[in-house]
């Protein structure tokens, strides 16, 4: 083992750390961008992280593999997705309340199937060890990168081509802009949303998988501390662009990683303070980037809470 | 459109009183088939679980609604989320998100306990409105923030409130186990205990503390600040169209930055009757998720603050229901939050059925 | 008030204290004498967290499991009940709808005001609170508090750890630094300079009692700063025991025993014997006595016990730890002994003063002792 890295080990901390805490920020916010280019808002995305959670940790416990954990995750994710999808496409109907009513049923379901599994172990998924060029233990630790993150990453790359420069992702965008001008050229506004947000709840089922097959790597009630409703606000944050929903993940995770860095160097005094970071910096980042003399970039025009 | 409603609305009132009933029997017929179905729903699901839904029916309503202990109980629960809810539904009339109240509780809760201890000494007569006045405005101002960062910069309130909700519950740990923790807090970090004379007690005849009868009358207030003055107006026309509000001259910023400090205000109110009707103190269990909860109440009420009264007392009376639940039929906790989470999106389905029968709306069958 | 009070509880109970007193008058019995024996009686138990959480809430629910199983009572519980409202309404819906005498809450935060509030209302049922501090003149007498002095399995902890470490650093996963986790702590790494006084302990707050990620974060930085053996304090060890465990780290458990995460990895673990506990205070009330209003124990009394040692300790490892652990057994023995400073330079014990586990002033500690890389606050 070598020793210690003093105040070098906060860089490396910060970058391990946003590697490791990103994953299921960049899948949820990934999966509701692409629901809210459509137009429409998934509130209800904390639920099915969580349901993801305990659906991947349960089937990887049954089947012994933590990749079948994965896809009934993602599997589960589709159900909330098209859940929430079908009914919002009724007239009337409030997306946002529907959401957190779904938000409600999610983790409840999870909590209740759920008890069976606490206490059983599951096999992990997966890591690449990226690190072996370093002799340092702790960059070694830092730079294993599970498989999800790169998969997350590729998606973040995809999803941007996909709606600069594909029919599909034009598609979206004008149902996203405009309800009658999708009409207009013979699209299905209801079907397409549904589809998106289908799609978009396989994501933060997938982001839940990681929760509870990777890091922190089992299932328990508290496996997530708000993630899921975090993402979704990151969306705005990263003005429904997905290679900003990486960064911002990224940004997220690795300001998480202070607190806990910090202290094991011996920066002991207002933990609690260094633990709002990610808050603190968001916000911060927020005010400075907003305007109000031009309306939020991006922004889809169809989107509730924008409007 | 908001200036349609109302005019439409104006109309009403000189229409017959069988026709005003039926629209009003709308209101309460659909939510109660919804509720209903919610149930029905969340029956089947108890059956593929090998559990009587009759049994589970008759323990909520014992455990919620079948004695005078358990309407104590169920009002006892519904006293914060009520507070909670308007934090939601005012700014909601001015088309803003607001997702941040469990902060404004948090803080609110942690300015009491603060300043009970200077104010020990003074009668309670003058120090208790004091303290109310203190949570009120550290509440008020904490989403009033988000209110006026969005007017101001632009930023939006939802991811605001939400974040400003951690920053304060940190902030709220760290005071409580820092600068303002009582060393005789051994293995509870608090603020040092409220004097007895600061301690709110219960209603008249009731084991239910003042909370419950504030946290009426603010949604009777707010119902009547949105319902019946010129502010609740402009706020509806500038929830409806911002540009046209200005054009019509309304002060936009000052109804936004009020509305959502007056929702702060009141969830402050409900972190200062949890420090002073509960726990006596200001410690971590004000963060206890009531913020949350007021969400959902606020938007199944469709941000109607009358209409929040029935929805927090049927949340609150779930809640209540869940420990009997548990020991009776041997059901996990989580079967209570499944429970809500089908009839409520029962409830929120049924939104959609609003104006399709003709039974509630005799002016059609006229024609 | 409802259909579902039974008619027993109160009354059954009220007979039996009135006995009671009726025999103290006399002169007093001993602790669990035959009074007037009950025939059934209602036991409820209260959790703040999920019961199978392989840590605090588990450690009680076992002992309500033994419970269960002993003739004439019957258990009721809930689980993930927060300390507000909440937990009041709980306790009295266990007395008023299932006619409980005798409940659990089992923690820390239930105590003030919660189990007051209450115990003045319903001075006929009995209140036993795990980890308060019952002070006579001051609480009512029909609530008892009870803990176990588990720092000594810290202690035995940290002795295992001062063996396996080969950095000499040793890591602390806590929640909130208050008395009951400092003691852990300090015991954690007095145990291991017992072995090697050159040994230090970097210890990571959470502020949470059960936030997995955070948990994660802070072992992987434990991990990060070169501690090879890390333990915790924490409602659920689990996520702990694994992130540490998936770094090659040696862990030691708490609350319960943890071994089969980490079967190869895990020296020993201070486990909570609530089982024992809890079946004597039930026979205690069951045959008409009454449960003594401030219990402490620790090792010697059942209260706690230690996890088989893993195969990664060493033979020198495993006898000093037999050693020290059947001095313990003895009685007299101190973790916390002169002369020792806290990391401030403060002094704590002058040389030859010491502070038995069973000392009152270990229940308000707040410091750090040298060694401990961290701050209170």
């Amino acid at each position: 083992m070598a020793g210690d890295l003093g105040l070098w080990g906060i860089p490396v901390a910060i970058v391990g750390g946003a590697i490791r805490v990103s994953t299921p920020f960049l899948f949820v916010s990934l999966g509701e961008v692409l629901t809210e280019r459509s137009g429409r808002i998934n509130l209800g995305l904390e639920g099915t992280l969580v349901f993801g959670a305990m659906a991947g940790y349960g089937t990887a416990v049954l089947t012994g593999s933590a990749w079948a954990g994965v896809l009934v995750a993602a599997l589960a994710g589709v159900v909330f997705g098209l859940v929430h999808g079908i009914i919002c496409s009724l007239p009337k109907v409030n997306d946002i309340a529907v959401g957190i009513a779904m938000m409600l049923l999610g983790s409840g379901l999870a909590f209740y199937f759920g008890k069976p599994f606490i206490q059983p172990t599951a096999p992990d998924l997966p890591a690449i060890a990226l690190g072996g060029w370093s002799d340092l233990p702790q960059v070694q630790a830092a730079l294993n990168v599970n498989v999800l993150f790169l998969i997350g990453l590729a998606l973040a790359l995809v999803m941007a081509w996909m709606f600069r420069s594909t029919k599909v992702g034009l598609t979206l965008r004008v149902v996203g802009d405009s309800t009658d001008a999708a009409r207009a050229m013979g699209l299905r506004p209801a079907v397409i949303r549904t589809l998106a947000t289908a799609a978009g709840g396989a994501f933060a089922g997938v982001g839940g998988a990681y929760l509870s097959l990777y890091y922190p790597g089992s299932w328990n009630e508290a496996i997530s501390s708000g993630q899921g409703l975090m993402a979704v606000a990151l969306v705005i944050f990263a003005r429904w662009n997905p290679v900003a929903c990486f960064w911002a993940a990224l940004l997220f995770g690795g300001a998480g990683a202070l607190g806990p860095a910090l202290q094991s160097v011996g920066v002991t005094k207002g933990y609690y303070l260094f633990y709002a970071a990610p808050y603190v910096l968001t916000l911060g980042v927020l005010i400075a980037t907003s305007s109000t003399t031009r309306a939020l970039s991006g922004a889809p025009g169809e989107l509730s809470i924008t409007k | 459109m908001a200036v349609a409603e109302s005019l439409m609305q104006g109309s009403a009132r000189s229409e017959g009183l069988r026709d005003t009933l039926a629209r009003r029997a709308e209101a309460v017929v659909i939510p109660a088939l919804a509720l209903l179905a919610g149930l029905v729903v969340f029956g089947l699901f108890l059956l593929t679980q090998g559990k009587s839904p009759f049994s589970f029916l008759y323990y909520v309503w014992q455990g919620a609604y079948g004695s005078a202990f358990s309407w104590q109980n169920t009002l006892s629960r519904a006293a914060p989320l009520l507070m909670a809810a308007l934090c939601v539904a005012l700014p909601a009339r001015l088309g803003l998100v607001v997702i941040g109240g469990e902060g404004a509780i948090v803080l609110g809760g942690v300015a009491a306990g603060a300043l009970a201890g200077p104010l020990a000494g003074v009668t309670p007569v003058i120090a208790l409105p004091l303290l109310a006045l203190a949570a009120m405005i550290v509440g008020g101002a904490w989403i009033g923030a988000s209110g006026a960062l969005r007017f101001y910069r632009g930023v939006n309130e939802t991811i605001a409130s939400l974040l400003l909700s951690y920053i304060a519950i940190a902030l709220m740990n760290h005071l409580v186990e820092g600068p303002l923790r009582d060393p005789a807090s051994l293995n509870k970090p608090s603020t040092a205990p409220l004097v007895e004379g600061l301690r709110v007690g219960n209603l008249p005849g009731m084991e239910v503390h003042w909370g419950l009868l504030f946290g009426i009358i603010g949604c009777v207030v707010s119902w009547v600040l949105i319902e019946r003055t010129s502010w609740g107006f402009g706020a509806r026309i500038a929830g409806a169209n911002v540009k046209a509000a200005q054009v019509q001259g309304l002060p936009v910023g000052r109804l936004v930055i009020g509305f959502t400090a007056l929702g702060g205000a009141f969830a402050g109110l409900a972190g200062f009757f949890e420090v002073t009707a509960i726990h006596g103190t200001a410690n971590a269990s004000l963060a206890a998720g009531y913020g949350y909860t007021g969400i959902l109440i606020a938007f199944l009420a469709r941000h109607n603050p009358l209409a929040i009264l029935p929805v927090a007392l049927l949340l609150a009376g779930f809640d209540a229901s869940s420990g009997l639940v548990q020991r009776r039929m041997d059901l996990p906790d989580a079967a209570v939050v499944v429970l809500q989470g089908f009839v409520f999106m029962a409830i929120l389905i049924s939104e959609t059925l609003y104006g399709r029968f003709d039974i509630f709306h005799p002016e059609r069958r006229a024609r | 008030m409802t259909t579902f009070r039974s008619p027993f509880s109160r009354r059954g109970f009220l007979q039996g204290a009135a006995a009671l007193t009726g025999a103290t008058a006399l002169g007093g019995l001993p602790f669990g004498a035959r009074a007037q024996a009950l025939t059934e009686l209602t036991v409820g138990f209260i959790y703040v967290g999920p019961r199978d959480d392989f840590g605090y809430n588990q450690a009680h629910a076992e002992g309500a499991a033994a419970v269960k199983a002993m003739a004439g009572v019957t258990v009721v519980e809930e689980e993930n009940v927060p300390e507000t409202m909440d937990v009041q309404k709980s306790m009295e819906s266990m007395i008023n709808l299932d006619g409980a005498a005798l409940i659990f809450p089992t923690s820390f935060g239930y105590f003030d005001p919660h189990i007051l509030e209450l115990a003045g209302k319903y001075p006929e049922v009995r209140f036993e609170h795990c980890g308060g501090m019952w002070t006579k003149d001051k609480h009512p007498m029909n609530v008892g508090s009870y803990f176990g002095y588990i720092g000594m399995g810290q202690y035995l902890n940290g002795v295992a750890a001062g063996h396996a470490s080969k950095t000499k650093k040793i890591g602390f996963v806590a929640a909130k630094p208050i008395p009951q986790v400092l003691l852990n702590i300090n015991s954690f790494l007095l145990g291991a300079r017992s072995v090697d006084p050159t040994i230090t302990c970097q210890v990571i707050f959470t502020g949470e009692w059960s936030l997995a990620v955070k948990e994660a974060e802070a072992t992987n930085a434990l991990c990060d700063a070169g501690c090879d053996v890390i333990t915790c304090h924490v409602d659920g060890p689990k996520v702990v025991i694994e992130t540490a465990a998936g770094r090659g780290s040696f862990v030691c458990g708490y609350h319960a025993n943890q071994s089969a995460l980490a079967p190869e990895l895990y020296l020993t673990g201070a486990e909570w014997n609530w089982a024992a506990v809890y079946t004597k205070m039930v026979e205690t009330t069951m045959a008409g006595g009454v449960i003594d209003n401030f219990v402490r124990g620790g090792l010697a009394d059942g209260f706690i016990k230690m996890s088989p040692l893993g195969p990664a300790v060493p033979e020198a490892g495993r006898k000093q730890f037999e050693a020290v652990q059947a001095e313990i057994l003895k009685g007299g023995f101190a973790a916390i002994k002169g002369p020792l400073k806290d990391n401030t330079g403060a002094e704590i014990a002058a040389a030859g003063q010491s502070f038995l586990e069973t000392d009152p002033a270990l229940e308000s500690m707040s410091y750090l002792v040298e060694g401990v890389i961290g701050s209170t606050s």
